[in-house]
């Protein structure tokens, strides 16, 4: 079953971070997506409506929705931990690598932060598609042993008190941090809400970012 | 497989490192990377721990030193080479020269929305019932298969306790050797992080989900 690819003796992959991986990568993909459309496996126009699927439409804009309800209304958020797959479907989002979701609720007491060890299994219907950090080796390698230290390079740090839990994909369930609500917010309306919800602290990287703090990632 | 896509507790990839306002790909090849792949295994040619598997077997040191997407290349000519649905050397150019396999689903585009919107439930009926129940203590099992599985190295022959019950899923150690989707029940795990650790982590339990034959009982 292992073979060399027919690539791999043509290509340096000895530095895939340069420029040459870009014009490599390029072409091999292109050489590939014609050869599989000439087969008749593959249709184009259905790449294009995969491609403007996850740029424009999923992302962790749905999540924050999902998690804005979830502060508004005590009834929401109770169906969204016992039973997120439902109450997220609610809503409208469901589908590919969103089949089964489990939500996380963080409190004062319990932190959240949800990984793939084993590779890169992320909830797409309420995040979109995983930011190359949580695919990556060091994200992936860290974050089950020393998930404070992971926060620490989000600039986050917990009180030692706090119980940090760690939740590892490796099944098709996936996790969906509920983070806590801000204080100082209990009169803002829904939008303003989702509105501070950052994918990363969906993931259980990060906080919900107040208004005046730099949000690290806008949802 | 031990490979080293198993990072969990692997040291010295140095920080994470986040990028601000990230977009969901880097250049136009990884759109097209990422399209091809979900329209092929959209085709039914082979299922999604089949893929997976593919992909931890690009060898050790050309995974590290590879970014996500062209993993998901590499897998993706493995598999299409493996099943005889293209060449070496049509690969090369992107020219057919051999007559296509007959492929049934061809995803369109216009089924793009209704597919994705449906994803792909991995729950299954299981006439056995389940072994263990929440709140029952278990040990993963010693293991080490040269093939396919999703329990992690980091947390082989430790104690955990149940915490939830996902009913029957499709089994990946037997799903990615071509041996049916054998269903499993599926549980969550908790361990403590000193039984995967010892001293030597900022986690206070970690969470992995484990099918049956992963665990065995203890006390």
């Amino acid at each position: 079953m292992q073979g060399a690819l027919p690539h791999d003796h043509l290509h340096s992959d000895d530095d895939p971070d340069t420029g040459s991986e870009l014009s490599e990568m390029d072409a091999r993909v292109r050489a590939l997506e014609s050869l599989l459309t000439a087969k008749g496996y593959i249709d184009p126009a259905a790449l294009d409506k995969l491609i403007e699927t996850y740029e424009t439409k999923v992302g962790p804009h749905n999540g924050a929705r999902v998690v804005a309800k979830a502060w508004m209304e005590p009834d929401f958020r109770k169906w969204l931990l016992a039973d997120a797959t439902a109450a997220i479907a609610s809503l409208g989002y469901t589908g590919r690598q969103g089949e089964h979701i489990v939500a996380l609720a963080n409190t004062p007491r319990v932190h959240n932060m949800v990984v793939c060890t084993l590779c890169s299994c992320y909830p797409w219907p309420v995040l979109g598609l995983p930011p190359v950090w949580y695919k990556s080796a060091p994200y992936r390698a860290r974050a089950v042993i020393d998930p404070r230290g992971v926060l620490a390079d989000f600039g986050v740090t917990l009180p030692a008190d706090v119980e940090v839990r760690v939740w590892d994909s490796t099944a098709e369930i996936r996790y969906l941090v509920l983070p806590e609500r801000p204080p100082g917010t209990e009169r803002w309306s829904e939008d303003q809400l989702a509105a501070i919800v950052t994918r990363d602290s969906m993931i259980g990287t990060g906080l919900p970012a107040m208004p005046g703090e730099r949000a690290q990632e806008p949802a | 497989m031990n490979g080293v896509h198993d990072m969990g507790g692997a040291m010295n990839f140095g920080p994470v490192v986040p990028e601000r306002n990230e977009p969901p790909f880097h250049h136009e090849w990884e759109r097209r990377a990422f399209a091809v792949t979900l329209a092929m295994g959209a085709t039914g040619q082979w299922n999604l721990d089949q893929s997976r598997d593919a992909r931890e077997r690009t060898p050790p040191a050309r995974y590290l030193a590879s970014s996500y997407y062209r993993i998901w290349i590499a897998g993706l000519e493995r598999l299409l080479l493996e099943r005889r649905l293209v060449t070496r050397d049509e690969l090369l150019d992107g020219q057919a020269r051999t007559a296509p396999l007959p492929i049934a689903n061809v995803l369109r585009a216009d089924r793009v929305a209704t597919v994705l919107a449906r994803g792909a439930s991995t729950q299954r009926e299981r006439a056995a019932p389940a072994l263990h129940r929440v709140g029952d203590v278990v040990r993963t099992r010693v293991v080490h298969p040269p093939t396919h599985t999703r329990l992690p190295r980091y947390c082989r022959g430790k104690r955990g306790t149940i915490v939830r019950v996902h009913g029957a899923h499709v089994f990946p150690d037997a799903n990615a050797r071509g041996q049916g989707e054998a269903p499993q029940w599926l549980y969550t795990v908790r361990f403590d992080a000193g039984e995967l650790w010892g001293p030597d982590t900022t986690a206070d339990a970690v969470f992995v989900d484990c099918w049956e034959p992963y665990l065995e009982a203890s006390r």
